[in-house]
């Protein structure tokens, strides 16, 4: 920890929140390796095999085309759940709201969670709620922790990718932060860009009931975009990756918003996203499979597992030149889940 | 396929490498051409654009990036102003990161300052507009791309009545530094591939003074890789020929006699004066002040504060970098001391810095 003081950046998803992770957090709290932290943690209690996890949600608008802070809630806790492999079984909401907050306004969240825990097949059994005074928090924040049920005889996770390997996308990258960005008071970019939040656990069982063990990692590439997501699994697996830009689904719209703000949409938050890495015999099957699937109808092959060169993520340009990918220090958009 | 992907097209691109591959290929001797953009600097890394060219081709980046020239007393008076209770401070991102001797904006909204991040000068007119009981200084940071539309928020302000929005004023004009970078003897640019946007404003007639006074080949290009590829194409073209013109790549866009309304705008609330780059030292008529009948709106005038005396990390090349001297490798800081994350220098800050674009996609 080079600064004294928690800044912005350590939020970010990128290496400034890597830092503050394995410099403090981590050795504080539990000492877990590198290697071992994925989407959620995997327990064995009594015979039965568990996956636990949870997550933070402060985003800002809580409204955004494409769904609201409640539904991003459960997607999100469900997806780090579902990337493990395991079944989605039951969810807690902790609420903190700000006094002043319009009872309608929390009545339409509580909504959109319940029919995102419907949508998603998981039930939300507890909760918490605290009250604070005006000013010391924004509007709401909701905590939510999952646990899934691990009924597949292996494991997945970030350190399973292998040469030769293919990497899968099941849609267009951007959307979530580009359209939470966009709907930003005193950002006047009037767009159509919808939010991509939605549940991603059938998309995930429809891949294993196919594929089985012949897909080795699975992510969802939440804050920091796909490009931090995959430099995160290169250096978990100890392989590299080269990416072919002209393969990335990017929607146009998406792409100018991101033209005109001067980012790069390989680095910003979808909440509705995969990425997998498949055996490269399954990868047709794979692309199959997602694209007949209401979530990956605009999936894709986007890259392959190349080598050993440890940790190096490579980007073939659309015009046919090579270039290193790395991870971002912080961003400038915080708060977009 | 839309306008963009147009200009990405593979085949097209392979197309204009050839071409480039042809036009050099009986020529002896190394051709080094400067971008002077941040936004063409970032392209090329992004691109991939040094590992298409031939060999004898070599691209440096020169000062081109708005956050990466402002010297470091400028953040410190930033900083300073950060510190005041009334004071709001307004900016474009990537001078949020900047350090400057003893803190940076970053530093200071994490102990409580007012730092908000704009994506638009009349977005901080706004602000100002929402707190009558605070001063809103917006950093008035960038070249002629930006600056009209500074001039223009400055306008508004005026025409609102607001007494409490204030520019700090660093902006830097080009084609100044052009002349100043080629009368370097130790520097040897053979072509300048003129920016994009800058270009729209001032016109591509802005560089024939250069042209003429110092007989170097300029070719204003766009940001597309197509674009690139052709007006590295052009300039090449003119290093074998022999010739030293002023050429438009980019003529869909950039106009002989660029934007006047544009320029108008801009010369109304600004004037001509001496700036300072940071590694390069003061270039006489290469930036802007704020003119005397809007010294209201001028923080550095109307705003009374103590800033600290500037003290510029020892061994940071951010100097030798922004004139194209060395490359980010080069200097011992990269990569160790200098990161995205604890960058010493403005070049590791922004996005469009030359040690920034390095670092993210050169290894």
């Amino acid at each position: 920890m080079k600064s004294d003081v928690i800044l912005l950046g350590h939020g970010s998803g990128g290496r400034l929140s890597h830092q503050l992770l394995d410099d403090l957090i981590i050795p504080t709290l539990s000492g877990v390796t590198p290697q071992e932290q994925n989407d959620a943690a995997l327990l064995s209690v009594g015979g039965a095999r568990l996956a636990f996890t949870t997550d933070s949600y402060v985003v800002d608008p809580i409204f955004f085309p494409g769904g609201d802070i409640g539904d991003l809630a459960i997607n999100g806790t469900v997806n780090d759940l579902a990337m493990s492999g395991a079944r989605p079984v039951a969810i807690s909401v902790g609420l903190i709201l700000e006094e002043g907050l319009p009872v309608a306004d929390l009545q339409r969240i509580l909504q959109s969670m319940n029919r995102a825990a419907d949508a998603a097949g998981v039930q939300i059994v507890t909760g918490d709620t605290k009250v604070v005074p005006r000013g010391k928090a924004d509007k709401i924040f909701i905590n939510t922790a999952g646990i899934g049920v691990v009924e597949r005889a292996y494991e997945i996770s970030g350190s399973g990718a292998r040469v030769g390997d293919k990497v899968l996308l099941n849609g267009t990258i951007g959307d979530h932060g580009m359209a939470v960005l966009a709907s930003r008071e005193g950002l006047e970019l009037s767009s159509d860009i919808q939010s991509d939040s939605a549940p991603l656990n059938g998309l995930i069982a429809a891949l294993l009931d196919a594929l089985g063990d012949s897909v080795h990692a699975l992510r969802d590439p939440t804050r920091g975009g796909v490009a931090t997501t995959l430099k995160e699994i290169v250096q978990q697996s100890a392989v590299d990756i080269s990416l072919e830009e002209a393969a990335i689904p990017v929607l146009p719209t998406v792409r100018g918003a991101c033209n005109i703000l001067g980012l790069d949409p390989m680095f910003v938050a979808n909440e509705g996203k995969l990425l997998a890495i498949v055996a490269p015999e399954v990868a047709g099957q794979a692309l199959q499979v997602m694209q007949g699937h209401p979530a990956g109808a605009a999936a894709a092959i986007i890259g392959e597992v190349t080598g050993e060169e440890a940790g190096k993520l490579y980007m073939r340009t659309a015009i046919g030149g090579r270039r290193a990918i790395e991870m971002l220090a912080g961003e400038q958009l915080p708060r977009i889940c | 396929m839309n306008l963009t992907s147009a200009f990405r097209d593979p085949q097209l691109a392979a197309g204009a490498l050839e071409a480039i591959a042809r036009t050099v290929a009986d020529y002896q001797g190394r051709i080094t051409l400067m971008e002077v953009c941040g936004t063409h600097t970032m392209a090329i890394y992004q691109h991939g654009i040094r590992t298409l060219l031939p060999p004898q081709i070599r691209l440096i980046s020169g000062p081109g990036c708005p956050v990466c020239v402002t010297p470091v007393d400028y953040v410190d008076h930033a900083v300073a102003l950060a510190r005041l209770p009334a004071v709001i401070i307004t900016t474009f991102g990537d001078m949020v990161r900047v350090p400057g001797s003893s803190s940076s904006l970053m530093r200071e909204q994490a102990l409580g300052a007012d730092v908000r991040i704009v994506y638009s000068p009349l977005d901080a007119v706004a602000v100002a507009a929402r707190n009558p009981g605070r001063k809103v200084v917006f950093l008035g940071v960038g070249f002629e791309t930006t600056t009209p539309t500074i001039a223009g928020a400055v306008v508004q302000a005026q025409k609102q009545g607001l007494d409490n929005f204030f520019v700090l004023a660093s902006h830097k004009t080009m084609p100044a530094p052009m002349a100043a970078l080629t009368a370097d003897p130790e520097l040897q640019v053979d072509g300048y591939i003129c920016p994009a946007h800058v270009s729209a404003i001032i016109g591509s007639d802005a560089y024939r003074p250069v042209v003429e006074q110092c007989r170097v080949p300029c070719v204003v290009t766009g940001f597309e890789p197509l674009d690139m590829l052709k007006g590295i194409q052009m300039l090449a073209t003119q290093v074998v020929e022999g010739r030293a013109e002023v050429e438009n790549e980019y003529s869909r866009v950039v106009k002989p006699q660029g934007n006047p309304k544009a320029r108008e705008l801009l010369y109304t609330v600004f004037e001509p004066a001496d700036a300072r780059w940071r590694g390069i030292g003061v270039i006489p008529g290469s930036g802007l002040s704020i003119r005397s009948e809007f010294a209201g709106f001028d923080a550095a005038r109307a705003i009374e504060v103590e800033v600290e005396e500037p003290i510029e990390h020892q061994g940071c090349l951010c100097g030798e970098i922004l004139k194209g001297k060395v490359r980010p490798g080069d200097c011992p800081l990269f990569r160790t001391v200098c990161t995205p994350e604890d960058p010493v220098g403005a070049c590791m800050v922004s996005s469009e810095g030359t040690c920034a674009a390095e670092y993210k996609y050169g290894g």
